[in-house]
């Protein structure tokens, strides 16, 4: 019999407060699925499971808090029979669950980087009935079963008064806040304060004409419609991704057992959250992705994080990240390595500037590149050639 | 498309990306981006959203048209005339 845990989802969250059953005892569940929803400092988290098994017992009740590492739910594998008085007592009852407002301790570790298959479908998202941002809030403040309301909204979407309405017949019970930046800000605080004292960063920056890269891009983005248009940012995320297909020095996780370089590139990407806050949740293996599929993945990423509705797999397993500051933010990042992680990209806002193209001075857009690497793994001559690496690789933005 | 309808319309279309947003405060003039706070995703989506309920074709050299609300009721009004 297995279990099913509470995920690390990244170094700076302890404990997350289970708002949300999307499985009932009896349902089989496959890698990939999303069995339930924890309320984070980083919004709504879909929890997926990878493995498959048919869902024995919920162990934690809706509304309770509870630390990495906690078992979720109880698993058995698809020939394992169920003793017949449970399902019996079981069927009737809407929400079985093991009353225990404290769950156990978990033991200190760090999620290791989950293998699954090539991309999520999005589809999955479809299944069940959708939940507006404000309505899960207040469900969420009053500890209220979303599961057992009626949706109003459109395609049968619960929104807010759909919640208000379920109320009023409900009894209320006292829950813990959900979603809260100053509770994401002390995170943050907290794992940039263990990177600062454990990792010894060192930082390197780069200029990259960007010139030739604008220019496909806009040749690439003439004939289509908007939704289908590319961002530069997509184009820097592959330059990203290929140059660190040579270079495994830069992704992986640093652990007590020293460096693990990961055969695959899942890059954190840093988007920021309206308010206040940031989250950098991983496109996985960005390596095997063209740049329309790159773009899509990004778009879907963004659209969750704003919505606060991102998966347990996006934060736990991100191996390097990046963050770009866009066309009005300023022109160099020196950036904070994410633990366990040995290294972060920044990518300032692309501007015209005086360059020397042969032996005479033209305008170009020009962007710097930076990297904050671990020493402890790698040190400035390599970290060069990485940044010569994506260079090179944004220079030829149309090849695979 | 009367001003004001389109101008409706942006609202309601910013409102949707910056939801939080004061829109009548925002001068006519301010750069949105900076404004509203607008990444280059918002921008994107803000695109998109005019595209498809004013059915009318914004190429990216057009973009600059549109980083104002003053520039952007101008530059729509204009594409709408029929």
């Amino acid at each position: 019999m297995g279990e099913f845990v509470m995920p690390s989802l990244g170094a700076d969250m302890e404990a997350g407060i289970l708002v949300e059953w999307l499985k009932r005892p009896g349902d089989s569940v496959k890698r990939g699925d999303i069995v339930a929803v924890v309320e984070t400092d980083k919004g709504a988290i879909e929890v997926e499971i990878f493995e498959e098994a048919i869902i024995d017992r919920l162990l934690v009740d809706i509304g309770t808090k509870v630390p990495v590492g906690t078992p979720l739910a109880s698993l058995r594998t698809m020939s394992q029979p169920v003793p017949v008085a449970r399902v019996a007592a079981e069927l009737p009852a809407a929400t079985p669950a093991r009353k225990e407002q404290v769950a156990p301790s978990p033991p200190e570790a760090i999620a290791p980087p989950a293998a699954k298959p090539l991309g999520v479908p999005p589809a999955s998202l479809a299944r069940r009935p959708r939940v507006s941002p404000a309505a899960r809030r207040i469900a969420l403040e009053r500890g209220m079963d979303l599961s057992k309301i009626v949706g109003g909204g459109p395609d049968g979407a619960v929104i807010s008064t759909d919640v208000e309405r379920a109320a009023v017949t409900a009894k209320p019970q006292p829950a813990e806040r959900g979603i809260d930046l100053a509770a994401m800000r002390r995170a943050i605080g907290a794992a940039m304060a263990r990177s600062k004292r454990e990792i010894p960063h060192y930082y390197l920056s780069r200029p990259i004409d960007l010139t030739e890269a604008t220019a496909w891009l806009q040749a690439a983005n003439a004939g289509r419609p908007p939704a289908e248009r590319l961002l530069p940012q997509v184009l820097v995320l592959r330059a990203v991704a290929t140059a660190l297909r040579g270079r495994p020095g830069f992704n992986g996780f640093y652990t007590a057992d020293g460096f693990q370089p990961s055969e695959r590139i899942h890059i954190g990407t840093a988007v920021a959250i309206r308010g206040g806050g940031l989250v950098a949740p991983a496109i996985h293996d960005v390596d095997r992705l063209t740049l329309d599929e790159l773009m899509g993945r990004l778009r879907d990423l963004v659209a969750r994080v704003r919505a606060g509705t991102l998966r347990s797999s996006e934060l736990s397993d991100p191996t390097v990240t990046m963050s770009s500051l866009g066309e009005r933010g300023a022109d160099v990042l020196f950036g904070v390595i994410y633990p366990p992680q040995v290294a972060i990209l920044g990518f300032g806002a692309p501007a015209l500037r005086p360059w020397i193209v042969g032996s005479a001075v033209a305008p170009r857009t020009i962007m710097t590149a930076s990297l904050a690497g671990d020493h402890r793994v790698t040190d400035g001559h390599a970290g060069s050639l990485l940044l010569a690496d994506i260079d090179r690789f944004l220079q030829q933005p149309g090849k695979p | 498309m009367k001003l004001d309808e389109i101008k409706q319309l942006l609202f309601e279309e910013l409102g949707n990306l910056a939801p939080e947003a004061d829109l009548a405060t925002v001068p006519p003039d301010a750069d949105l981006r900076e404004a509203v706070d607008l990444d280059s995703m918002d921008f994107l989506n803000f695109v998109i959203a005019l595209h498809k309920r004013l059915g009318i074709d914004i190429p990216e050299d057009d973009y600059a048209e549109l980083r104002t609300i003053g520039r952007a009721v101008d530059y729509l009004t204009a594409k709408t005339k029929t």
